[in-house]
């Protein structure tokens, strides 16, 4: 992979060279096993927080690894080369659940919310999208009452990410009114009663990280576990949405750079009517229209990812990109799986299950359509 | 316990080496680097002497161009204390004998109960830079080290070491100089706490004046070329599965000559 040179410095290429090893000995040997079993191990957590992967990019005093965008970038490429992007969302599900309470917690919240998922002790997943909706996230529906020091809240979530094993869940509940000044944001210890997995969904893609649909049957809240003030939960989700889109590009170049290098070996080395199907022009071309795809795609991204490292407000570019990334991405694997002839529908290759993991990124963290609407906006 | 590391960075075992046009070197455009494997076990254990004994220093001794800083903050992160880069282009691609001039001309100003080499760079495969170290500083060397136990004093130390088809277990006196041989250890990841740390670790540029070296190399490389490209295979074909094995044998036999 090309690391733009503008974009990445030493510090960069030795965390790569550090993510890169954890790779190859921790879940690289693995992958295939916990695709099938569509799980991987807890300790992997800890094995990641022992080399201060879950750290990035949060203070040192919580146990983080202070760090620019770019170093985010560096663990997301290169936990997406391991071939598994079910690992990578599982182990990183707390790159979603935590940004709300730095974004508004308290100094006491930080301190008892974040050290304990960065040293991989915790489990923690953010729960937004309901089963009436995930796109129109103003409309939630879980409700919380305060009562006394508590809040009570009933309602579900659905398709979260870490959900059944999730120790800690960064919930959003609906507090006031209709619409997204009625959203508040809580922070629920799972092993509370009240709480409940109602159910393990299966994917198509993604297979080792757990996805939970939950229940909540008037659980207890400690109003200490509100993060903010009533009604800012829907500032808390959003503040954190150019950078969950950023790990999606991130997370789609990455598989399209794996499912394009994959092809390249496979053609060098796969016969048909007597020659390697690098020998077609065919797909000479179609290998270099999936690198030229690819290397654009990168490129755009890392400028957006540099804007918003400067601090600029780069939502318009960031929701464009998300768009671009996973359309190359799925464009790149389907043609992957093309040139692979029927092995790449197969489970023995790679290519097969990058197909699956691509899918769900167009998907996931607001949908194309939810990206379009957004840069309408912006642009009419 | 105090360690001096010499470290070399080289070119990273995954990418395609190509020897450039006018056969003078490998094309180093485009390629990564990375520490010499062998090196990497040294830091490695310097850093568990130095947490045995819960005192001492590692210090990380390279010769290479500016890039090479990368690979000595590499094992900064890992942990080590501090490091010396010596950067001279009279030296960056000399031989092993003007390499070994300058690092004992280096080592002179350090502090050490053992110096740690690899027992080989994966580059240039040379293997003579530990002993001609050992040699100019008048140290006792053992090479091919698997595992280093120190007395308590740290005036001594059992090695174990490869020889063909086992091992031999040597005492030496301290100081000396170690070959690392894969088998020492696991290394540890620069882990990104450590990372952190190494951005403000010191590392010491040098070049051969201020060593107060004249380098003079003994050998010169005359020629780099690339392995013949390996023929096309034989295929068997069209026979009965006893007659083609026959024929396969016969052709390892008469023509690759294997068997
Ligand atoms: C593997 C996986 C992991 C997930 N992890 C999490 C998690 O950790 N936490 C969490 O909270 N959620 C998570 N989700 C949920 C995800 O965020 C939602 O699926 C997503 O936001 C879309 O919501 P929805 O599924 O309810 O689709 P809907 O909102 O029902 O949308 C259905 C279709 O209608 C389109 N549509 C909706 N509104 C508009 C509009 N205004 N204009 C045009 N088209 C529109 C959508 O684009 C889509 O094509 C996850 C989902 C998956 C599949």
């Amino acid at each position: 992979m090309s690391d733009g040179l503008d974009y990445f410095n030493e510090s960069h290429h030795i965390l790569r060279r550090t993510v890169a090893r954890f790779v190859e000995r921790e879940i690289k040997p693995y992958v295939n096993e916990w695709e099938e079993a569509e799980e991987f191990p807890r300790e992997l957590y800890r094995k990641a927080a022992e080399v201060g992967l879950l750290g990035v990019p949060y203070p040192v005093e919580w146990s983080g690894f202070e760090a620019d965008v770019f170093h985010e970038v560096v663990v997301t490429e290169e936990l997406i080369r391991s071939g598994s992007g079910g690992v990578a969302a599982g182990l990183n599900s707390h790159h979603i659940a935590l940004p709300p309470i730095v974004a508004l917690g308290t100094q006491e919240q930080k301190e008892r919310f974040i050290p304990p998922v960065l040293r991989g002790e915790k489990i923690a997943a953010l729960a937004i999208t309901e089963p009436g909706g995930g796109s129109d996230v103003a409309a939630i529906r879980t409700r919380a009452v305060r009562d006394g020091d508590h809040y009570i809240v009933n309602g579900s979530k659905t398709m979260i990410t870490s959900g059944v094993r999730a120790d800690q869940v960064t919930l959003a509940v609906r507090t006031g009114g209709p619409g997204h000044k009625g959203v508040s944001l809580l922070v629920v210890d799972t092993h509370t009663p009240g709480f409940s997995v109602s159910k393990k969904l299966r994917k198509m893609g993604w297979r080792p990280s757990d996805t939970g649909e939950l229940a909540f049957q008037d659980l207890r809240v400690p109003v200490e576990n509100l993060l903010g003030e009533e009604g800012m939960g829907f500032y808390g989700i959003m503040h954190n949405f150019q950078k969950e889109r950023l790990h999606l590009c991130v997370i789609a170049n990455a598989t399209a750079q794996l499912a394009l290098e994959e092809s390249l070996k496979y053609a060098k080395v796969r016969e048909a009517f007597g020659r390697t199907l690098s020998g077609f022009q065919v797909t000479r071309h179609k290998l270099v229209d999936m690198a030229t795809l690819v290397e654009v795609s990168r490129e755009f991204t890392y400028r957006v990812a540099a804007r918003i490292q400067a601090g600029e407000n780069a939502v318009k570019e960031i929701s464009m990109a998300k768009i671009f990334s996973t359309q190359v991405c799925d464009k790149v694997c389907f043609d992957a799986v093309q040139i692979h002839g029927g092995y790449g529908y197969m489970r023995e290759y790679l290519v097969e299950r990058l197909f699956r993991d691509s899918r769900i990124l167009s998907i996931g963290g607001g949908t194309s359509e939810i990206m379009k609407e957004i840069i309408s906006k912006m642009m009419l | 316990m105090k360690s001096l590391v010499c470290l070399k960075q080289v070119p990273d075992t995954e990418t395609q080496i190509k020897v450039n046009p006018e056969g003078t070197g490998i094309v180093t455009e485009g390629i990564k680097h990375i520490i010499n494997p062998y090196d990497e076990f040294s830091v490695e254990e310097a850093l568990r002497l130095k947490e045995k004994f819960k005192e001492g220093e590692v210090v990380i001794l390279a010769i290479g161009p500016d890039r090479a800083t990368e690979s000595i903050r590499t094992a900064l992160a890992m942990g080590a204390d501090r490091g010396i880069h010596v950067n001279d282009p009279a030296v960056n691609t000399a031989d092993p004998f003007a390499v070994a001039q300058a690092l004992a001309a280096a080592a002179k100003d350090v502090q050490y109960d053992v110096i740690f080499c690899g027992h080989r760079a994966i580059d240039d495969d040379f293997c003579e830079v530990g002993a001609m170290l050992a040699e100019f500083l008048g140290l006792p060397q053992v090479t091919l080290v698997t595992k280093v136990e120190v007395a308590a004093d740290k005036k001594s130390a059992i090695l174990e070491r490869d020889i063909e088809g086992g091992k031999e277990t040597v005492e030496v006196p301290l100081p000396c100089v170690v070959t690392s041989q894969k088998g020492l250890n696991e290394p540890r990841y620069a882990s990104l706490p450590g990372i952190m740390k190494a951005k403000k670790k010191p590392i010491d540029a040098k070049n051969a004046a201020a060593l107060g070296v004249s380098v003079e190399a003994k050998l010169q490389s005359k020629e780099y070329s690339m392995p013949p490209e390996r023929k096309a295979g034989k295929k068997i074909e069209g026979l009965e599965p006893p007659d083609a094995a026959k024929q396969v044998v016969q052709a390892l036999r008469n023509e690759a000559k294997i068997i």
